[in-house]
């Protein structure tokens, strides 16, 4: 550990401020909390609203895995979790069922989370208005209001020029019947897991200083339509290294002539699947 | 026959405030009455507000001084006074008004505007067009210029489609103005023919005919305005 | 419906102590159609905004009648119920579409933004609505897809008639909503706002100022100048028989063709 850097690397004042703003956000799921957003020695879109978050939740005693896009050792995941083994030196894992703490990029890890356990999602964009709305001040109106009709309008425009709802990641969802919200660019496909999770889901976006969460064993429902229902991508053929059909698959190219396999995102699940088969 | 109509002193002067506000006096203590069934003939030299006074009945000017009392619905409503919408109703259903030219739309069908009246009184289009294609046939509007804007058509024409579009409703009083004056013999003689027969059903009609004999054809008394007023 | 369903109480507004309008009164009965009409500067889109609380007037009040029976101030709405009334029972035609209209996404979006926005939720139903509009407002049903970029000026002013109509509103505001458009595209719309009016049986202020706008859509008319209501009567008695200096100056004005 580091020496030099107050406790995760965050001074506690502010590790206060964001904790405020964390508990005002689960105290109302799905509204998005204005927080002061500091700046953090990494740039922006590398995850700077998840790291502060999880800076002020975690403890000497915490277990921290980061995954990105479902991988523990892709560039964003491994700098994250050097940076918080240097400046809090908790113990780290790419075990999904040993970590207290997960932090995330675009993936909901494929197995089921606990009551002991942190979702800790990394937000670019955490207005799900935006789309057709640029005005903060009428977006924030309008989630006030619960006027989420233009959120339809987005659905619309995908059957109109899709036949089908075509939008893939970071799928509009209501919290506890009241909030609609961006679960950040995960896939679709990891929406149901959202709904009525055991664990606490926190959600930190740095450069638009916003905090929201989602509290364990909270109603998550998906837009959609009534003749066009939510529904979750589906692969035909199964992963390639570990056999799963109930999971979410990467595509990989293999070489320059379009050889191509699909396997397991999640890799920690993978494996674990892998070694349960032999 | 009912009364319908009541004029009393009835008074009208237009003031040009373009003109240094000069003063053109148009009536002075003007009384009428007229009851279901009659036909009237307004005459006099012209500039002595014969379409004045059709006008000042209709509502299009304002009176100045006076009453006008209409039979609306069993009641008597003074127009010179009513709000708008009062006026407007009595319109739709009490007072017709044929002017003098046709003041057309641009772009809307000849059929539309003559079942237009009859759609305002909530009548179903279909019906609607049905009269109207009844009285254009009635008035020799050919069939192929139904579906046309009059904007284009002669004189005569346009007059026989105002006639229409005036006749097309059944209203307890109708103002006429020179509604045969561009009409051939023919059809001079079938707008008459209409006229004597929306008297048969009781309406009573105030018109200006520059024909005298026209208007010993139709009408049953005359008001001449440079005596009345 | 027997009462009014806007009164406007003496509605003033001004802007740095200079009159924009004061203390306008009138009553706007169900099927009316007024036109507020007078030259640019009279103050008459003021008024409008007033009214349709896109601003809030100085002095005076503006009084609705609720589908529910109840009329109340506009300005004792909550902002909810305001801006639940300006989506559902009131639309707003603007002079230049494109404010009315959500150019980023599609005709039929645009058009059935509302129905969304009051709650309908089967695609199917919201398309077959829009397209049922498209085809009120004479825009071709093969171009439901479309982004209005791709409309002429002329079908992005019917397409914004259809966005303000397909919820059935009783009110419909309009600002100059010919003024944009070439004669002839005029024409055509005029009459079909003509129609819609009709069949509708819409409550309509519209302000121009263009008396032939104001002489075909409208049954009354309220002439300003200079911020106040200087006369006001049937459409075509203040145009024929116009009893206020200024108004028989605005009429003799008219071209004639």
């Amino acid at each position: 550990m580091t020496t030099g850097y107050n406790f995760a690397y965050l001074n506690e004042q502010t590790k206060r401020m964001i904790r405020r703003a964390l508990l005002k956000a689960v105290a109302i799921p799905g509204y998005q909390v204005p927080f002061a957003s500091r700046e953090m020695p990494m740039p922006y879109g590398w995850g700077t609203g998840g790291v502060q978050v999880t800076a002020s939740i975690l403890t000497p005693q915490d277990t921290l895995k980061v995954i990105d896009q479902g991988a523990d050792d892709t560039t964003n995941a491994v700098s994250i979790r050097k940076f918080f083994v240097r400046t809090a030196g908790v113990a780290t894992t790419e075990e999904t069922e040993k970590a207290s703490i997960i932090q995330t990029r675009h993936r909901v890890p494929e197995a089921a989370l606990r009551e002991d356990q942190i979702l800790v999602y990394q937000v670019p964009i955490p207005e799900p208005l935006r789309f057709l709305e640029p005005r903060e001040t009428e977006t924030r109106k309008m989630h006030a209001l619960e006027e989420y009709g233009i959120m339809h309008v987005k659905l619309y425009e995908d059957i109109a020029r899709h036949g089908h709802i075509a939008t893939a990641y970071a799928y509009p969802a209501k919290v506890n019947g009241r909030y609609v919200f961006d679960p950040s660019p995960i896939p679709k496909f990891d929406n149901p897991k959202l709904d009525d999770c055991a664990a606490l889901q926190l959600f930190g976006a740095g450069r638009e200083k916003r905090i929201y969460a989602v509290p364990p064993y909270t109603k998550v429902r998906s837009l959609d339509f009534e003749d066009h229902p939510f529904s979750v991508q589906k692969w035909e053929e199964p992963c390639a290294l570990c056999g799963s059909t109930t999971t979410y698959l990467d595509e990989i190219i293999l070489d320059d002539k379009g050889k191509r396999m699909f396997v397991c995102s999640d890799t920690d699940h993978c494996r674990k699947s892998q070694e349960k088969a032999a | 026959m009912r009364t319908i109509l009541k004029i009393r002193n009835l008074a009208k002067q237009f003031r040009l405030h373009l003109q240094g506000g000069v003063r053109i006096p148009v009536f002075d203590d003007l009384h009428l009455e007229l009851a279901e069934g009659e036909a009237l003939a307004v005459t006099g030299p012209s500039g002595k507000g014969k379409s004045s006074l059709l006008k000042i009945i209709y509502g299009t000017y304002k009176a100045g001084q006076g009453e006008i009392l209409v039979r609306h619905d069993d009641s008597w409503v003074d127009l010179a006074r009513a709000e708008p919408r009062q006026v407007l109703e009595a319109r739709r259903r009490t007072i017709g008004y044929v002017t003098q030219f046709l003041r057309v739309i641009p772009r809307v069908p000849t059929l539309d505007i003559v079942s237009e009246p009859l759609l305002e009184r909530g009548i179903a289009p279909e019906l609607a067009r049905e009269r109207a294609a009844l009285l254009l046939e009635r008035l020799n509007i050919p069939e192929r210029l139904w579906s046309l804007s009059p904007m284009t058509f002669s004189g005569g024409e346009q007059q026989r489609v105002n006639i229409a579009r005036g006749f097309a409703a059944h209203y307890p009083i109708l103002l006429l103005d020179e509604p045969t004056a561009s009409l051939d013999q023919e059809n001079k003689a079938r707008v008459l023919k209409m006229i004597d027969e929306a008297r048969d059903q009781g309406s009573a009609i105030i018109g200006i005919f520059h024909d005298a004999s026209d208007r010993r054809a139709v009408c049953t008394r005359e008001f001449d305005l440079s005596r009345a007023a | 419906m027997t009462k009014p369903l806007l009164i406007a109480e003496n509605i003033s507004k001004y802007y740095d102590g200079r009159v924009a309008c004061e203390k306008v009164n009138f009553e706007l009965w169900p099927g009316e159609v007024l036109a507020i009409v007078g030259e640019s500067g009279s103050g008459k889109t003021t008024l409008l905004k007033c009214l349709s609380m896109q601003i809030a007037p100085n002095a005076g009040r503006a009084l609705y009648s609720l589908r529910d029976g109840r009329t109340e101030s506009l300005s004792d709405l909550s902002e909810a119920e305001r801006r639940f009334l300006m989506r559902t029972d009131w639309g707003f035609v603007h002079q230049d579409p494109r404010e009315g209209l959500r150019m980023g996404v599609s005709a039929g979006a645009n058009v059935g933004e509302r129905l969304m926005a009051v709650g309908e939720r089967h695609y199917g139903r919201i398309r077959s609505t829009a397209l049922d509009w498209l085809n009120r407002v004479e825009i071709a049903g093969d171009r439901i897809d479309e982004s209005p970029r791709n409309y002429s000026g002329g079908m992005r002013q019917r397409l914004q008639i259809a966005r303000n109509l397909v919820t059935a509103p009783r009110l419909v505001f309009m600002d100059e909503p010919t003024g944009g458009l070439d004669v002839s595209v005029q024409a055509r719309l005029l009459d079909l706002l003509r129609g819609l009016v009709r069949t509708l049986g819409l409550s309509v202020v519209i302000v121009t100022h263009d008396l032939a706008v104001a002489r075909l859509l409208s049954t009354r008319i309220l002439v300003m100048q200079q911020g106040k209501v200087i006369e006001t009567g049937l459409t075509d008695q203040v145009l024929e028989d116009p009893q206020a200096p200024y108004t028989q100056l605005l009429v003799s004005s008219v071209l004639q063709v």
